[in-house]
């Protein structure tokens, strides 16, 4: 008998469980179509579907050479000429022999790190430092948006270029530069969204029921003001990385050796146009990486628009 | 007496000069009362009601003035009357929502489109009846614990322990702290739960059909009407003594606002709570309302009880007004010429004079008093002084 009721028991909480997940189970579904009836953002996604399983997947599809540093092109000699590819180097070896497939793979890893980090500190410092600046106004307002102004002011490569010289040669420093670089745009958006947001009734609205300045910010005007920034957040994954990869070619991010796509490319500066006879012999060693960048970049630009048709409630059920 | 605003002054620093919003306004309501606040577009209505609960934001500034409210017996060390312009905004925050709330023009955007109906009527709960919500909160989860098993009795306890954590000390940081983990934070989902059958009978009685599932609803995906509806009950979600509604029907269709007009009455009727119903329709006001007060120029004119208002209008302004309106037999809309003024530079003296007919030397000199002209009705004139 107490067996059977609480197996009644167990089913009507297994049945409490489904109901509560089911209106979530269907949001999610609706998202999915949502992606479903757009095919670039479908591309977008399954690009970076696809290049999150290569970085997941580095150690057994290109098992490291050197266990400890994974990191480390391993090379078969010290030539400089490019070798085509071939069953041992799958995508051929570029300059020094390193081994461009595991250059390419490995680099995956680096280039969502770069990515992640670099935008994830943006968003933090940006979100914070803009909301601030255009909840309150005044003269802390003036303040962050001077410096902002100042940094805005200087190239961004230049500004990066003269960082990584000054924080040291590695790719620490390389996204620290990138950070440095890369949140005064943050803070200016989100502020100016702030800015129109704070002026909207239904924040006047919290006030009269009672809002703290603090439950206003967070709950009531950044999640209305965040979408443009969480779009442009996924499109600068994208553009972050292809930011490092500059530096990289100009010989300021990672240390020789490191998988790194832009040190890839590095590498081929002095191979993209082979010998007179034969222009496009070392083809290999530009194509491949260059391509591992642009389908990286143009995946996240492309999951930039859907983002902003999931997201944003306001676009979503339309 | 509810509430007493005496002689409140709200001025407004741009950079053309300082607007003079509010020019001394003095108001009663009593308990039960609907008063009715009358004027012209930029007449400082809005202003008015949002300097009663401190909610003018810079470059606007209580100047001076009371605005004394009761806040019933159940206060805390304060009294019962306190003027609202000397507490602190901590205090001002906990009166807003639960003794005074208000009811906004606009319904679509006094929603937050971000959060759905249920949500945003939650808030209001979360934010003044939390003891309340906790001790519903364990209350359910002792009867959740009695027919529980072994495994998930302890997860309840768990729970339960927040829950009277959160009664004894809400302000808590380890509470904060610790909730914030995942599976910790979990009786506050309790809690919300707890308000959202609260808000799902407030929305029955607000007369939604199938509430349910409108709480689940985002505000766009509601009609005019249903937003209307949203806005009033978050408004009343905490029985407030006092309701501002700020022209809550003016954007809305004829049969809409009678509907949503006989809701605030019934409602009104059921909660014994007062209004300041603030609108430019002298229509809804002889419906609604058994005082009136007419305001020009951020001055009141003319407070009156309806019947003797409509019967016997003394203020020229009033008058003036009364003839504007279209009467069955009317041939002609008389108007009121001239402009409002600009309150930067108001007029000296009555701020009516260069528009009224019946001016006088006097009236350009000096401001006039509110005198007492019949049994509760006032009216701020040099004609009757």
């Amino acid at each position: 008998m107490i067996g059977f009721s609480s197996k009644i028991m167990l089913k009507s909480k297994k049945g409490e469980f489904k109901r509560r997940v089911q209106p979530r189970i269907k949001e999610l579904k609706f998202s999915l179509s949502r992606i479903k009836k757009s095919p670039l953002s479908l591309i977008g996604l399954s690009l970076i579907l696809l290049f999150a399983s290569v970085a997941l997947l580095a150690p057994i599809i290109a098992p490291p050479k050197y266990p400890y540093e994974p990191y480390r092109i391993p090379r078969s000699g010290y030539s400089a000429t490019p070798q085509p590819p071939s069953y041992q180097h799958p995508f051929g070896t570029t300059q020094g022999q390193y081994d461009i497939y595991y250059g390419v793979i490995w680099g995956t890893r680096t280039a969502f790190r770069i990515g992640f980090m670099v935008v994830g500190s943006i968003l933090v410092i940006g979100i914070i430092l803009g909301s601030i600046s255009g909840y309150y106004g005044g003269l802390v307002d003036e303040i962050i948006m001077r410096i902002v102004d100042t940094f805005m002011s200087i190239p961004t490569l230049v500004l990066a270029m003269a960082l990584v010289t000054a924080l040291g040669h590695n790719l620490d420093s390389v996204m620290k530069a990138l950070i440095i670089v890369g949140w005064p745009s943050y803070a200016r958006l989100i502020r100016g969204d702030i800015l129109s947001v704070r002026e909207e009734t239904y924040v006047e609205a919290a006030r009269a029921i009672g809002c703290s300045d603090l439950s206003i910010i967070f709950k009531h005007v950044l999640p209305n003001a965040i979408y443009p920034l969480l779009i442009m957040a996924s499109l600068d994954v994208g553009a972050m990385v292809l930011t490092a990869a500059a530096l990289s070619f100009l010989g300021l991010g990672a240390p020789i050796g490191y998988a790194d796509w832009g040190q890839m490319i590095s590498f081929a500066r002095n191979w993209i146009v082979g010998p007179p006879s034969n222009p496009l012999a070392y083809w290999y060693t530009v194509v491949i990486p260059g391509l591992f960048i642009l389908f990286f970049v143009l995946g996240w630009n492309l999951l930039g628009d859907a983002f902003r048709d999931i997201l944003d409630p306001k676009i979503r059920r339309r | 007496m509810l509430l007493d605003v005496q002689d409140l002054k709200t001025n407004f620093y741009t950079y053309e000069g300082v607007v003079k919003a509010l020019d001394g306004i003095s108001l009663k309501i009593k308990e039960g009362d609907t008063l009715g606040l009358v004027g012209e577009t930029g007449c400082g209505k809005s202003v008015t009601s949002l300097s009663i609960i401190r909610l003018i934001l810079p470059p606007g500034k209580i100047e001076e003035g009371k605005v004394i409210f009761n806040l019933g017996e159940n206060s805390k060390s304060k009294g019962k009357y306190v003027d609202l312009l000397k507490q602190t905004e901590a205090f001002v925050r906990e009166v807003r929502g639960d003794k005074i709330s208000m009811i906004f023009q606009e319904p679509s955007s006094a929603l937050n489109p971000v959060y759905t109906a249920g949500e945003q009527i939650c808030e209001s709960f979360l934010l003044h009846r939390k003891e309340e919500l906790c001790q519903e909160a364990v209350e359910d989860i002792r009867k959740d614990v009695e027919r529980s098993r072994f495994f998930y009795r302890n997860i309840y306890q768990i729970e339960k322990k927040f829950c009277q954590w959160m009664l004894r000390a809400p302000h808590s940081f380890w509470l904060k702290f610790l909730s914030s983990f995942p599976l910790i934070g979990k009786y506050k989902r309790r809690i919300k739960a707890e308000a959202t059958k609260k808000t799902i009978q407030i929305l029955k009685r607000m007369g939604i059909p199938n509430p349910e599932q409108v709480v689940h609803r985002y505000p766009h995906e509601l009609s005019g009407g249903m937003q209307q509806r949203v806005v009033i009950a978050m408004a009343l979600a905490c029985n407030p003594k006092l309701l501002i509604a700020d022209e809550p029907t003016s954007n809305l269709d004829v049969t809409i606002q009678a509907q949503i007009l006989d809701l605030i009455r019934e409602i009104k009727g059921k909660l014994g709570s007062s209004i300041l119903f603030i609108t430019h329709d002298l229509g809804v006001v002889a419906e609604m309302c058994n005082y009136v007060a007419v305001m020009y120029a951020g001055n009141i004119c003319e407070i009156a009880p309806v019947k003797e208002l409509f019967k016997n209008p003394l203020h020229p302004y009033t008058i003036a007004l009364m003839k504007s309106l279209p009467e069955p037999g009317r041939k002609r809309l008389e108007s009121i010429k001239g402009n409002v003024p600009n309150l930067i530079n108001p007029p000296p003296g009555c701020r009516f004079h260069p528009r009224c007919s019946k001016a006088m030397e006097i009236c350009s000199k000096e401001k006039p008093k509110t005198v007492k002209v019949g049994k509760e009705h006032f009216v701020a004139c040099h004609i009757y002084t």
